[in-house]
């Protein structure tokens, strides 16, 4: 049988204590484990960015992180985000209304990074959300559209005088 | 993007966001690999290593005997039926039985409790095959001697296409010049981010459920009844959320969901597959490369008077849907320029790479690179401007093409138009820096087409007491925003809000059948659908408003959830009120249902005469681009497009659409190719796999579309395709674009860094405007 170790973690604010195979990853555990699906399985290399969540609020691929190293830390995925909020984040509400939403496989991912982004820096230029979400691959949208969202959300988060 | 006036419509024509934006962006959308069942399985599939073998003998004993495993099977597990989408392309096993054709194909299937033992027991099966050569090359597959694939195809051919209109010899006889060219296109993939996946369960009673990613449910379902042996009636597909489709195999059923179904079977246990990356990347489905030989007479004033076209096609070891494949370049050869004289050959070659079919635009954005790379050779020589001799030979509205194309609206003049001015083409063509370049690419498409028998789409509009809707209909929102767009049909037509509005995912067992997701098609052919069936409920509902309110039936007018008489608003009804007012008092429960296809007869693709599309849609691209003659990259400055939608149903989706088309070409043009080297695949990764990433893409600034607006009378409020479409001009004008900035015509795609380093070289380093300035000097 594969050898199991007690890991304690903390996802959205709630403490989870799992028996689990160290080699498992962060995006297996909180998949398969927690039932967190929100945060999507695609390359599994660290190339697509679509199992992007937050830990101690820095955007991390999840699929190449171990379960067992996010011990100790807030681990924020999307689901965590518009809970928080109490009602969709104003990124979330950006990516609805610019359109920079297609089949949403990516949409999770971008929107973590973003939020990632948005906290480190509240606003930017076009050219420095391009950087940020470079990690992320998007089939349907071009891109175009989901930068817009990121800039949107900027100015919608300036507005409201959101929380550093 | 320019706003564009919506009529009277309420929900019409306005950029609402789309449906289920709001469950993909909280993450709650359930996409198939985000299913789990009840004492559910993990399924692995073993390939092929070679690209062409004969299978002697498979050994399962050792992968059953690992702890953890439920099932193993092989290709005697299944009928032996080949699947396939028309009865020339059935050439599909659900497991490989006595042959492999490329490497990758699938021989065998593990159910095991987790997806780790099924890997490791993949380790186990032992399969003893006798290597066969082998063919890399479509043109080396035609000839004579060469390996042989399928017993079926002689010489490897797996679709073939020849058809003539007009008479080229007199056309190239009575032209001023003729210019020939050989272009070569590269093999690409879908890319879609969510790998295939689904869960399949056979239970107790013989029913089988199959819960997938699937663009087009109602092919998988028709397939799994083939390969399967077994009656439709008995299978039920379900769709899940889709995280992309561009026919990168979820229109068609798949080894993994035979083996999920009948690994169920077996184990009596739901089974889920999901492929990794890397499989998605190696396994079929995927642009058809092509050679493509171009001959064009024209007179000297630019007219177009004959083409001939040949092709070439690598199809890889399977069919899919191949005669289509090669019909569509002859047939697009007659849009959305005017040529008198038209001839068309093309062959579709078994090779043992990984096989090919459709991708957004399917075959029709390679022989409009070729074409419209042309278009712009010939106007330099004959001292032409491209605009001009594009204007020049534009079709009209109401033309009928040679090859039997019956144009409605066809706004291709204006959309060289727009595009002209939205790039500013005339104050940069000509003006711009050295390594920067400006071109223009044409192209057009189909308002969907009849490919098989079945080709209508259905809708049910059930009308609850609440005063909302339930729209159920057979077809799939891959992301393109159906959802939506049929959704706003659906309110526009009973006067209710959009919100009101449920769209149903696809259940065999319940929606109505529908050919699925391809050739651009869902908007127009379920949309008028959608509206009829919308028209059917209100009909219905008009007639107890007309009684109820003293009016006549045609004086009912149905908007913002209330019912009321044309001239005298007043008289009025909420419309949840009338809708519990039928039900409720007079016992009738609204359904409305409706259905549409074109008409059209289904064309004989190896003849290729007749009407394919109620609706042809034109596009034109231009792509500002510089040059690093240090590198070799190619950056796009800009692109700017415009595209004859007919009439924008919501133009946020439109544009969504159309941008995101446009950035797919991008990556043909400069970044993508599936490398292989001897059928082996060396770049099965998105590492290695380049598509276009946020940081290749221009500024906002320098991004445009502009809708050309011709309100088609056969589609739903006018509308026309806008998915794929715009993206088939887009290869052009990157090319006539670079060349623009260096002077140096690529005709094989795509335009990579070693290439155009390699040609500058060639042309001394200097690019093409040092050249042409030079001889003006001389």
């Amino acid at each position: 049988m594969k050898p199991l170790s007690p890991v304690s973690l903390k996802v959205n604010g709630d403490a989870y204590e799992l028996s689990i195979p160290a080699w498992r990853t962060l995006l297996e555990v909180l998949r398969e484990d927690l039932s967190l699906t929100g945060t999507k399985r695609s390359c599994q290399e660290g190339q697509c960015g679509a199992c992007t969540v937050l830990l101690d609020g820095r955007a991390i691929y999840s699929c190449l992180f171990l379960a067992v190293e996010a011990q100790g830390k807030e681990i924020l995925t999307i689901e965590g985000l518009a809970r928080s909020a109490g009602a969709l984040d104003p990124i979330q509400k950006a990516f609805v209304e610019t359109g920079a939403v297609q089949c949403g496989f990516c949409t999770p991912g971008l929107i973590m990074a973003a939020k990632s982004f948005l906290d480190e820096n509240p606003s930017p230029s076009e050219e420095e959300v391009r950087r940020a979400t470079v990690g992320h691959l998007c089939r349907c949208t071009g891109y175009f559209q989901i930068i817009e969202a990121v800039l949107a959300a900027a100015r919608e988060r300036a507005g409201k005088g959101a929380p550093a | 993007m320019s706003v564009q006036a919506c009529g009277d419509y309420a929900i019409i024509g306005k950029p609402v966001p789309k449906k289920d934006a709001w469950i993909k962006v909280t993450g709650e959308a359930k996409y198939a690999d985000d299913l789990f069942l009840a004492g559910m399985l993990h399924g692995k599939l073993l390939r092929s290593p070679h690209p062409h073998a004969k299978i002697s003998h498979i050994d399962t004993s050792r992968a059953e005997k690992l702890a953890g495993v439920r099932a193993v099977i092989t290709g005697k597990d299944f009928p032996g039926v080949k699947y396939g989408n028309m009865p020339q392309t059935r050439d599909y096993l659900p497991l490989a039985i006595d042959k492999v054709r490329y490497i990758g194909d699938e021989v065998a299937a593990v159910a095991a409790i987790d997806e780790e033992i099924a890997e490791e027991a993949l380790d186990l099966i032992r399969v003893e095959y006798e290597p066969l050569p082998a063919v890399f090359d479509a043109e080396e597959a035609m000839k004579p001697g060469a390996p042989q694939l399928h017993d079926h195809a002689a010489n490897n051919m797996s679709a073939e296409t020849a058809f003539q209109f007009g008479d080229v010899a007199k056309g190239f006889a009575e032209s001023d010049y003729l210019q020939e060219d050989l272009f070569e296109t590269q093999p690409i993939k879908q890319g879609m981010l969510e790998p295939h996946a689904c869960i399949g369960q056979w239970d107790e009673t013989g029913k089988i459920t199959l819960w997938a990613s699937k663009q087009s449910p109602y092919v998988v379902w028709k397939q799994l009844s083939m390969g399967l042996g077994i009656e439709t009636s008995r299978i039920r597909v379900i769709q899940t959320y889709v995280g992309g489709g561009f026919s990168g195999g979820k229109q068609e059923a798949m080894p993994m969901d035979f083996c999920a179904v009948v690994l169920s079977k077996k184990c009596g246990r739901p089974v889920k597959f999901v492929h990794n990356m890397d499989e998605v990347l190696t396994i079929g489905h995927m642009r058809h490369p092509m050679k493509l030989w171009l001959r064009t007479g024209v007179k000297k004033d630019g007219t177009l008077l004959a083409q001939h076209l040949k092709i070439i096609a690598d199809g890889g070891a399977y069919s899919s849907i191949g005669q289509l494949s090669m019909y569509l370049p002859g047939a697009m050869l007659n849009l959305p320029y005017r040529v008198q004289h038209v001839k068309y050959e093309a062959y579709r070659a078994y090779t043992n790479n990984g096989f090919c079919g459709a991708l957004r635009g399917h075959t029709i954005p390679q022989v409009c690179f070729a074409r419209d790379s042309q278009l712009d050779l010939i106007a330099e020589k004959l001292g032409l401007d491209p605009i001009d001799i594009r204007l020049k030979n534009g079709l009209r509205p109401g033309e009928v093409t040679p090859n039997g194309f019956r144009l409605g609206t066809f706004g291709f003049t204006e959309c060289v138009e727009k595009a002209m001015e939205a790039s500013g083409w005339k104050e940069k063509r000509g003006n711009l820096p050295r390594y920067r370049g400006i071109g223009m690419g044409c192209g057009s498409l189909v308002s969907g087409a009849r490919v098989m028998g079945h080709s209508a789409s259905t809708a049910q509009v059930n009308v609850h007491e609440d005063g909302t809707v339930a729209l159920v209909t057979g077809s799939t929102d891959v992301g393109q925003g159906a959802d939506t767009v049929l959704s706003m049909i659906a309110a526009e037509v009973l006067g209710v809000g959009l919100d009101d509005i449920r769209f149903a995912l696809v259940d065999t067992d319940m929606t109505p059948a529908d050919p699925g997701t391809f050739s651009s098609r869902v908007t127009f052919w379920t949309g008028n659908a959608v509206k009829i069936a919308a028209e059917d409920a209100r009909r219905q509902l008009a007639e107890i408003a007309a009684e109820k309110l003293k009016a006549e039936i045609d004086d009912v007018v149905f908007r913002d959830r209330q019912v009321y008489v044309r001239n005298d608003p007043q008289r009025r009804l909420r419309f949840d009120e009338l809708v519990r007012l039928a039900q409720h008092r007079l016992g009738k429960v609204i359904m409305g249902k409706g259905s549409y296809t074109s008409g059209e007869a289904l064309i004989d693709f190896r003849t290729g005469y007749g009407n394919m599309s109620p609706a042809y849609t034109p596009s034109a691209c231009v792509v500002e681009v510089e040059v690093d003659p240090q590198t070799g990259q190619v950056t796009v400055a800009g692109v700017w497009g415009a595209h004859d939608c007919g009439f924008p149903l919501n133009p946020m989706l439109v544009k969504g659409q159309v941008l995101g088309a446009t950035v797919m070409g991008i990556g043909q043009a400069l970044y993508e190719n599936l490398i292989r080297v001897d059928g082996k695949v060396m770049n099965p990764s998105f590492r290695d796999y380049k598509m276009p990433l946020t940081e290749d893409m221009p500024k906002l600034a320098n991004v445009g579309h502009v809708n050309v607006i011709t309100n088609d009378p056969s589609g739903p409020f006018g509308a026309k395709e806008a998915g794929e479409g715009a993206a088939a001009g887009v290869i052009a004008a990157v090319a006539n674009a670079v060349y623009n900035a260096t002077g140096v015509r690529f005709r094989s795609l795509p335009f990579s860094p070693d290439k155009i380093l390699f040609a500058l070289k060639e042309s001394g380093g200097k690019g093409g405007k040092a050249q042409v300035q030079s001889q003006s000097f001389t």
